[in-house]
Parts: C-alpha cells; structure tokens; sequence
C-alpha cells in the first residue's frame, strides 16, 4: 500500500548528520566538572572475594572516589527482573537470580565488577584501579552446560543447590503418538552457538545530579529509556518526575542495550548523586567481551516423525540453554525458540522441552535473533535430513508441510515471549518459497551449472532455508504529533532508536496522514522528557508498535486539521485534501490554508476559545497489539568451498521476505543486509571461546572474527506483500529476519558442495578448521 | 584501554636517538608505526616506562637500490611506501604478493617495514618473506653498528638479535639470480585477519631447470618465522614435479616443522595448511622462474 510517502524509498533523514560527524552519541556529552568511571573487574570466572583493599586507590592524586559494593549501602541488592516467567504454562521451574551492582562475596563471571574508581580523567581512573588489591579465593569454573547439571558440579548459588535455573516443558498434541505410527524418525543432536552483539559503540552513560534543580539527566545506549527512568527512580529513591535519560544517536542496540538495570547504570548514577559532580563511564572493547550480555550456546536433541511420503507427524525438541551467571531477562530466548522451531510448518504433535543452565559466564539476553536462530537451525536441519533418507527433493518437503495461505491464523499451541499462545497471523509461504528458488535459479543451477562446476573441479553448493519471525509484540507504545506555527510537525515516542532510521521511517507514516513532506517532520526518539511512556526497542516492534501509535496520532490529528479547516474554508471534510503542508478543497486549489496558519488559529492568544477545546493541533496516541504480527522469508544462497583450504565463500545471496507493509523499501534492505551480516558470522565466523577456567580466548576483534565488508556477498530481495491484520497499517517487524536463516543454509550449501563426503553437519558456526575436522572425520566414517 | 603512564622522547636524528637508548636500555620502547606496540599498551600488556618515537627522524624513511640488484628499504619506511614502490615490485615482486594480507591499507599507511621486523611476531608477513628472500639487517647503537643475516636475526616469539640499546636501521634485500621465481600463499578466515599459515617460497632454476637454490619460509608455524630446511634440500638438483613438490611439502609439514594449535587453528588442519600452500607456492614460483607465468 504505497502511499506519496508512505513505502518509498526516501533517503534517510538522520544520515546527513551521521555521515558528517554532527550527531551527539552518549561520548560526546561533555559537562563542566565531569569525573570519569573506570571499574576494577574480576579476571576470575568464579572466585571468593576475601577482601578488598581500596586504599592505595584512595590516596591516587587525582581520584575523587573509589567504591566497592560496601560503600553502596541499600542501594546495592540484586536487581529487579526485567522479564518475568511466563505465566500460563504448567510446572515452569524458575530461580531468580539477577544481577548485582558490583561483587559482594562471590565474583561469578570474568569481567564482573568488583569496585568503581572515580577520577579527573579515565587515564587516572585505569591507573588507580590498578592500584586496588583484592584477594580472591579461586573456585572451580562451571562452563560446560552437560557438566553443570551433573552430580557434584561446583555450583553458582550454594542456596540454590542447583545449576538448574529453570525448567519449562510444552506439548501440543501428543508427540509420542506421532512417533508410534511415523514411518520415518530422524534424530538430530545439534550445537548452536552465537557470540556477542558487536555493537560499533559500546556502552556508555553519562549521569549528571543537579543539586539546585535536585534532578538527574542522564545520557544512556539504552534501548529502553522510559524504563531505564522508571527503574532507576526506584533504585535510586527518586520520583521518576526527577530523572531524565536521554538515549542520544546509539550506535547499534541489537539487544544487549534493551537489559535494564546493569551494574555500570545504577553505579554511575548513583556516583553523581553522591558527589554532585556529572560522572561518565565509557565501556571499551576489552571490558565489552566480558560486561555486555551475550547469546551463546544451546544444545538440543531433536527428531522428527513422518509418513513415508513426507508428511510431518511430530517433532520433539530437548534442548539446553546456557543462561550465564544471572537470569535477569528470564525466559525470553527458549521461549522464542521453542515458538520458532516449528517455523512456517504444520506440526501437529510437537513436545517442545528446556532446561537453563547458571555457567560462570556474562549473563544472556537475546541478540538480533533472539532465540529463534536455534530453533531455525534445528528445524531445518531435520527437514533436510528427512529430505535425504526419503530420496525427496529438500524443497518439496518443505513446500508440502507448509501452512497454507487459507489456514490463517494459525495456532501452535505453544505459549512464546508474551506468554500468549503462539498465532500465525496471516502469510504466503509458499510464494517465498517460489520466489526464492526463481531468485537463485533453484532448478538451473542444480541440474546445470552444479555438474558443470564440479567438472571444472569446483566446489559449489545451493543452500536454501525457510524461517518466521515472531515481532511486534506488546505491551504498547505511544506518539504524540504537534503541528506547530511553523508549519513544521514535532513527532514524539518512546522508543529508543540505534540506527533503524525511526527518523526517517516514523516521519513517513505522520506525513502520509498529514500530507507534509518528511523533512518538515521532526522525530525525537529516546527523550524522556519528550514522551512519557514507553517499553522499548526489542523483538522487531520499533516500526510495528511505534510506528502503528505514530500513525493513529497522525489520524487524531488530521481529524482535528480536517475539522477546523472545515469551518474556516465552508467545505465540508469530506471534500478536503491535505497536501504540500496545506489544506484545500480538493476541486479548488485555490481554496486552501496552510497547516502553520490552521496552527495559530488553533492556539489563539486572546479571545475566547469554545468550552471544552484542546489547544493546538496536537494528538496523542497508543497502540497495542493483541499478539506479536510473524513476518517470514525464505533465504537461498550458493556457497563455494575451497578444497585445499576450507574455507568458504558466499557467492549470492537472495532473500524471499514479506514483512506486511513496508515503510521505506531501503531502510527495510538495510535491516536484512544487516541481519544477514549477523547471520554470516553466526554460520562461519563468531564463537566466543572460553576455556575451561572461564577465561575468555578472543576477548578482542582480533581474535574474535566478525563479518566485514569483505566477507559479505552480494544480497538480492525480493519483497512480497501480506499485509497483518494485528495493526492498520499491515505492518510486521524485519530487525531480526536477516540473522536467522542464514545458518541452516550455509551448512546445507557446504554439505552440498561436498557431496562425496556425504556430511551431516549439525553445528554452528563452521570455522575452515572445523570443517576440516568434520571432512576429516567423514573420510574415516 | 589506556596506556599505563610513559615519558616519551622524539629526537630529530638517529645519533639522538642513539644516545637515548644507550642512557635507558630496558627502560624504553621505540614506537615505530605504532600498530603492533600501541595495542598491546593500551591493553597494557605493554607498559613501558618511556617511548622513544622515530616518526621525527625523517632520514630513515627510504628505498634505495643497492649495487648489486638489491634494494635497501630505511626501518621507518611504511608498508603502504614499500608496497606502491616500482623498484620493489620489479625486483621482489614476492614482497608485493605478501603486503595486501597485512591487515588493512589504513595499517599499512601507518605500520612500517623495519617496525615490523623489529616486532617479530611468528605471525607477521613481513618476517618470513624477507627470510625467505635472504635479508640482512642493519642494526646501529651508540657504540658502533653490525648486520645480522635473517638466519640469525629471530630468536623467538617477539624476540630478536637486537639489544635494548639498539635501533635497526635499515634491511637489505641481495639481488635474485636470474631464472628465479617467487611466489607468496596464505590462509586466513577473513581479509586482514591474522594468517594461519604463509608460505614465501624463492626457486631458482638451473638452464636444465632442476632447482639450483629454493628458499622457503613459513609463518604461524613456529616460535619464529621459520625457514623449511629440509624441504628444500629435498629439491636440490631436482625437477620440480608434483612429485617432488609434494615430497618437499610433506617434509616442510612434518620435518621442518611441529605446528601447534590455537583457537582458529587445530595442529592437523596446520599441518594441512602447510602440505597445501608450500605445494601451490612451489608450484607457482617454478612456473615464474621458468617466465612461464609474471
Ligand atoms: C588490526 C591490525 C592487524 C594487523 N594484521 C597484521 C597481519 O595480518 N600481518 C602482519 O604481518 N602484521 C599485521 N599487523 C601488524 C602491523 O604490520 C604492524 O605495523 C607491524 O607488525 C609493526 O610495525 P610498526 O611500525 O607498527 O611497529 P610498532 O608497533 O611501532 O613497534 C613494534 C615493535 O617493534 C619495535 N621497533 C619498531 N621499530 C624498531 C626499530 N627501528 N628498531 C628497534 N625496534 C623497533 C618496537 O619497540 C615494538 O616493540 C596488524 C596490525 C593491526 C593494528
């Protein structure tokens, strides 16, 4: 439903100050007698603390304070949840155990906070905290999720008597009925890894207490301002009417920045509040390996039931998941997995089954993925190795376990994020299928272009992958839109923003209701002063949520311009257009007022206003969905292996995607290329490599590889149109739809590049190294 | 990521520097380009207690022919200088194949040829290809001055011939005999990345075309860059066929070399990674020292 505004592909309105240098990033804030944060972070994963001895710190020239989580008082206690358990499923195990400000007794991961400097300069800060003496008692490291759960493993929380931190066990249908009468089991054991977000920024906050006006502003990468607010008034005991957090320009979110609560947030403000003075914290590289949450590993045992021609009876899927040393996002992660394994398929019996795992490791929340990349992965593994055994073309066995376009929506029967019952809204499966495989010229390929490659000694492989994405989900989001006498509009939300052009996209949606052009159109984003309410940006729902609220505000307000305009130019609504900033009848141009002058008129500053007036054409609006809108794609790929070296190179890439209405064609490809970036280092790059003791291998991107540039391949999209029924505008999410096909389809294209070897990868990421390991194996098999 | 405090020096001449390092030795580092010694400061896996910055001494950037065919290429010289030079891309062609695999051309803008020898990481390009190539280095203190042959020149892992006081000014490259061919192979996960295994191999053909000389060094293999002995006494006098080729690289795998392991990096898929790129870097500087192929 392309609009004059609305599904164009306007540049982008924040890039000229991007691109220039000219947008104000969390670093950038620099206030008059500012202190600087270095904290002092345990090199042990799992260790006693004994004790602490700040003195020589203390006596640094140039440190102000330094603190350790006894100096916090009653502020330092566990942090709140930011997620609860899910509510609605029987016989869930849960055992809270959230993160603190800094280490009291016990350090339970490497990077963990035992104690804060707080100096003239970060330089000053760094060489002090060295200067810090504490002595620990090592403990034995629990890394190893199987271990862990195991008779006489060390344990995290002794209260607890358990690595177990939680339990949670759905079935629909009966899965053990399915598997009586299925022709055909196959089983699967699969090891998934992801790694940590990279965001280009790191963390940072600025926190500034004002005596004199007894408020607190503070700079924040925070995905979720209003709630950071909300939390920290808490925290700190402040009225929320007190705090002001500003999430600037962020460079990149992708997850981690949406957890509340972290250390470096309550210690840095509470710093400030303390001396009076605007304190920063900085996070680099080093310290983000070992501070920012991460997604990591997940094991799973699955298997799959089905008649001998093809039909899905059951899957059954026992995984484990590793939930670092903390669970202060709780459940979020399994949850989408175990709603996204069953992906775009009818399954009619499907047990579904987790355990999490405390490991003396940085705590996990969801990255870009969130969860669901797992699921994907194991699905479509078994998929293809059901294809195999029964001699059926991999395509096929999906195309005729899909749920058709007329069985919408459709219920899993598995509670998910929002602890609803999962609901697929509304899709065309099999149209992504088929455009996928048109894209990449599925049938071309394999019966001509593949033999003739192999016969020039080359290695090339067709890898395709179908997957959901589960967005938009509530609670809720708002927007408020003022035309001003200007004749420019003011937009307001309260979603953060790191990157997804909300300043752009947002401002599409208000100017094709109001009829004035984007750039007149002013976003703010992030700014607790500048809205009020809020959840934050997470699970691909900025465009979704927000954005629905942004366009019923527009309505409101279009409703008040249509009906001013109506009495002053004696037309009836009816036959009003807006365009150009301007109000007209449609058929006499000439009879027209422009938006400013409507504006004044509606802000009058003597006389008398009619009883019962708002002032100003200004609306406010909230939007909130019943359940999360799945958008979905299908993503093929062919992949060269080099035979001397394994290492492996994606030649093409395409992307079947349908995320309902799309807002700007370029910013949607740009969330894909992006995604698709994060997928790649999910299939061949990223894996965070921890010893035994819990020390960190690659704690530098040195070490540990991110996709570049270089290593990305040519990515072609293809945009089809189901519109969801959960919002008017049809919108669904796309932040994560890149990152979670790409690794079932990397692996199926390498092992389909090296056919004589017949490998049954159920890993990921490959490394060159672990592909010759694998091949290696094969050759012996 | 901030550098433990250091005094810094930046004399305007070698002499000047010279004095310097004879008065701290141990208690001073030379920043050259800083790309290698600059990160592990600020990681402060370095901390040393003084700099001494060569960037103002302008006279030991240069390439210069030498009389015999070589080149001379000054310590502070960037890569990125030595790597769009028309002198070295025609007489050692091979230093040209290795230097888009150092890290990035921002790198190379700043990173220099001598600072990377100095530096000696077993991984570095720079190291094994002028070890290949038969280099010698230049190395002055305030009490006089000596060459060191790259035979003898690494000692281990960051570890040279050099003492605290002295400063390595120049290398030289000899000149390649006539029907030589070179050839540079590597295997990294990603442009810029660290290099698993590299091979500069250096051949020089008889006029019957059996190997009067070969050279062949590997880097990531070893304690230091490493110069495959055997392998290529296993093709003295010999045509270069895929037999011998793959006997020298069997022997450059398993005799010359006991790889280890690291996180991106089996011992196995190391060994393999030497069979593999010693046998294409042979076989391609055959073809190049027959004028078969640039
Ligand atoms: C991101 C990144 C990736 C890289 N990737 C690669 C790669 O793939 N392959 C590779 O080979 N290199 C790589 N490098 C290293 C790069 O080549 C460095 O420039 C080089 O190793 C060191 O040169 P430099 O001039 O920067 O030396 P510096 O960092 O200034 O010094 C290095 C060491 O040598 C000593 N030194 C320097 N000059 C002298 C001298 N004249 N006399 C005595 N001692 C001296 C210093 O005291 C120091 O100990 C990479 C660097 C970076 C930052």
């Amino acid at each position: 439903m392309a609009g004059k505004y609305l599904g164009q592909r306007l540049k982008r309105n924040e890039d000229p100050r991007l691109l220039t240098g000219q947008a104000l990033f969390v670093d950038d804030v620099q206030l008059p007698g500012m202190l600087h944060a270095a904290f002092l972070r345990s090199d042990y994963a799992h260790a006693w603390i004994k004790s602490i001895d700040p003195s020589a710190a203390r006596q640094h020239p140039g440190v102000v304070a330094v603190y350790t989580a006894a100096d916090l008082g009653k502020i330092w206690k566990p942090g709140p949840l930011n997620v609860p358990p899910p509510s609605g499923i029987p016989g869930v195990v849960f055992n809270q155990r959230t993160q603190v400000p800094m280490a009291k007794d016990k350090v339970r991961h490497q990077g963990e906070a035992v104690a804060v400097v707080i100096a003239e300069s970060r330089y000053i800060a760094e060489d002090a905290a060295a200067e810090i003496v504490v002595d620990y008692e090592p403990l034995e490291a629990v890394i190893d999720l199987e271990k862990a759960l195991g008779e006489g493993s060390p344990l995290l929380y002794e209260d607890l008597g358990t690595n177990l931190a939680s339990f949670v066990h759905q079935e629909n249908g009966s899965y053990a009925e399915a598997a009586a009468r299925a022709d055909l089991i196959v089983k699967t054991h699969i090891v998934m890894e992801r790694g940590t977000a990279a965001a280009l920024e790191n963390r940072g906050y600025v926190a500034s207490w004002d005596n004199k006006s007894q408020s607190l502003t503070m700079w924040a990468t925070t995905q979720g301002p209003i709630a950071l607010r909300n939390g920290l008034a808490t925290i700190l005991g402040l009225s929320e009417h007190q705090i002001r957090v500003i999430a600037p320009f962020v460079g990149g979110g992708f997850g981690p920045k949406i957890l509340l609560y972290q250390p470096e947030e309550i210690v840095v403000s509470w710093a400030s509040l303390q001396l009076g003075r605007p304190v920063k914290w900085i996070e680099d590289r080093q310290e983000n390996f070992g501070d920012t949450s991460q997604e990591r590993r997940q094991i799973h045992e699955a298997e799959m039931a089905l008649t001998r021609d093809g039909k899905i009876l059951g899957v059954k899927d026992v995984f484990i998941h590793d939930t670092g040393a903390y669970n202060s996002y709780a459940l979020t992660i399994p949850l989408n997995t175990q709603t996204h394994t069953t992906g775009p398929y009818k399954v009619a019996n499907y047990l579904t089954e987790y355990r999490v795992v405390f490991t003396n490791r940085i705590l996990v929340t969801p990255l870009r993925g969130a969860g669901r990349t797992y699921g994907t992965f194991v699905m479509e593994r078994l998929m293809d190795k059901a294809a195999k055994r029964l001699g059926m073309d991999r395509t096929e066995i999906r195309r005729m376990n899909m749920i058709q376009p007329d069985e919408f929506p459709y219920k899993t029967g598995i509670v998910g994020q929002d602890f609803a019952k999962n609901v697929l809204d509304s899709g065309n499966y099999p149209a992504a299928l088929d455009k996928a495989k048109e894209m990449i010229g599925y049938e071309a390929f394999l019966k001509e272009e593949q033999p003739r490659l192999r016969a020039e000694g080359k290695h090339v492989g067709l890898g395709i992958s179908f997957f959901t994405e589960g967005s938009g989900v509530g609670p809720y989001e708002g927007a408020r839109i003022t035309v001003e006498a200007s004749g420019k509009v003011n937009l307001s939300t309260g979603v953060g923003t790191q990157g997804q052009g909300h300043f752009t996209s947002f401002a599409q949606v208000a100017a094709e209701q109001l009829g004035v052009d984007p750039k007149n159109i002013f976003v703010t984003t992030g700014d607790t002063e500048a809205f009020h309410w809020g959840a934050g940006t997470f699970a691909s729902r900025g465009a979704t949520v927000a954005g629905s609220a942004v366009n019923a505000a527009a309505l409101l307000v279009r409703q008040k311009i249509l009906k001013m305009a109506s009495k002053i130019l004696e037309a009836p609504e009816e036959e009003l257009e807006l365009a150009d900033g301007m109000v007209r009848v449609a058929d006499i141009p000439s009879r027209c007022i422009s938006l400013a002058e409507l504006a004044v008129k509606a802000n009058p500053s003597r006389g008398a206003v009619e009883p019962g007036t708002e002032p100003g054409l200004e609306a406010t609006a909230y939007f909130g969905p019943p359940y999360g809108a799945t958008a979905y794609g299908c993503c093929a790929m062919i992949v060269e292996v080099d035979p001397d070296t394994f290492n492996a190179r994606i030649q093409r890439l395409v992307m079947a995607h349908d995320c309902g209405t799309v807002l700007n064609p370029m910013i949607l490809e740009g969330q894909i290329h992006g995604g698709v970036g994060l997928g790649l280092g999910n299939s061949f790059f990223e894996k965070l490599e921890m010893d035994d003791n819990g020390q960190l291998q690659n704690a530098s991107f040195m070490d540990y590889l991110i996709p570049r540039a270089s290593d990305l391949p040519p990515i072609e999209i293809a945009h089809l149109h189901t519109p969801s029924p959960l919002n008017p505008l049809g919108i669904k999410g796309v932040g994560e739809a890149g990152a979670i096909p790409i690794p079932p389809a990397f692996v199926q294209a390498v092992e389909d590049a090296l056919p004589e070897y017949n490998l049954e990868i159920s890993e990921a990421p490959l490394s060159p190294n672990r592909l010759f390991q694998i091949v290696q194996a094969a050759k012996q098999a | 990521m901030k550098p433990a405090p250091f005094d810094y020096y930046a004399p305007a001449s070698v002499d000047e520097a010279l004095d310097i390092l004879s008065e701290k030795g141990y208690d001073i580092k030379v920043l050259a380009g800083g790309q290698s010694l600059v990160p592990s400061m600020n990681f402060r896996l370095a901390q040393p207690p003084a700099l001494l910055d060569l960037n103002n001494i302008p006279d030991l950037a240069y390439i210069k022919p030498a009389p015999d065919g070589g080149v001379v290429i000054g310590a502070m010289t960037r890569d990125s200088d030595v790597e769009h030079n028309p002198m070295v891309a025609e007489r050692f062609p091979v230093i040209l194949q290795a230097m888009p695999f150092i890290a990035h051309p921002q790198i190379r803008n700043r990173g220099t040829f001598g600072g990377a020898i100095a530096h000696a990481d077993p991984a570095g390009h720079l190291p094994a290809v002028t070890l290949a190539l038969n280099a010698r280095y230049h190395i002055r203190s305030k009490n006089g001055d000596r060459w060191v042959g790259c035979d003898e020149f690494f000692l281990g892992p960051f570890t040279t011939a050099m003492e605290p006081d002295e400063l390595l000014v120049e290398v030289e490259i000899p000149a390649l005999p006539a029907r030589t061919g070179t050839s540079y192979h590597q295997m990294a996960r990603q442009a810029g990345a660290q290099a698993l295994v590299g091979v500069a191999a250096v051949v020089t053909l008889d006029p019957g075309e059996r190997v009067a000389a070969a050279r062949i060094a590997l880097l990531s293999v070893g304690e230091t860059p490493v110069l495959a002995g055997r392998a290529a006494a296993s093709l003295a006098g010999k045509l270069l066929t895929p037999e011998t080729i793959e006997a020298a690289a069997e022997a450059a795998a398993t005799v010359d070399t006991d790889p280890g392991g690291d996180i991106h990096c089996s011992p196995e898929y190391r060994r393999h990674l030497i069979r593999v790129l010693v046998a294409k870097s042979l076989e391609e500087a055959g073809e190049r020292a027959r004028g078969k192929r640039g």
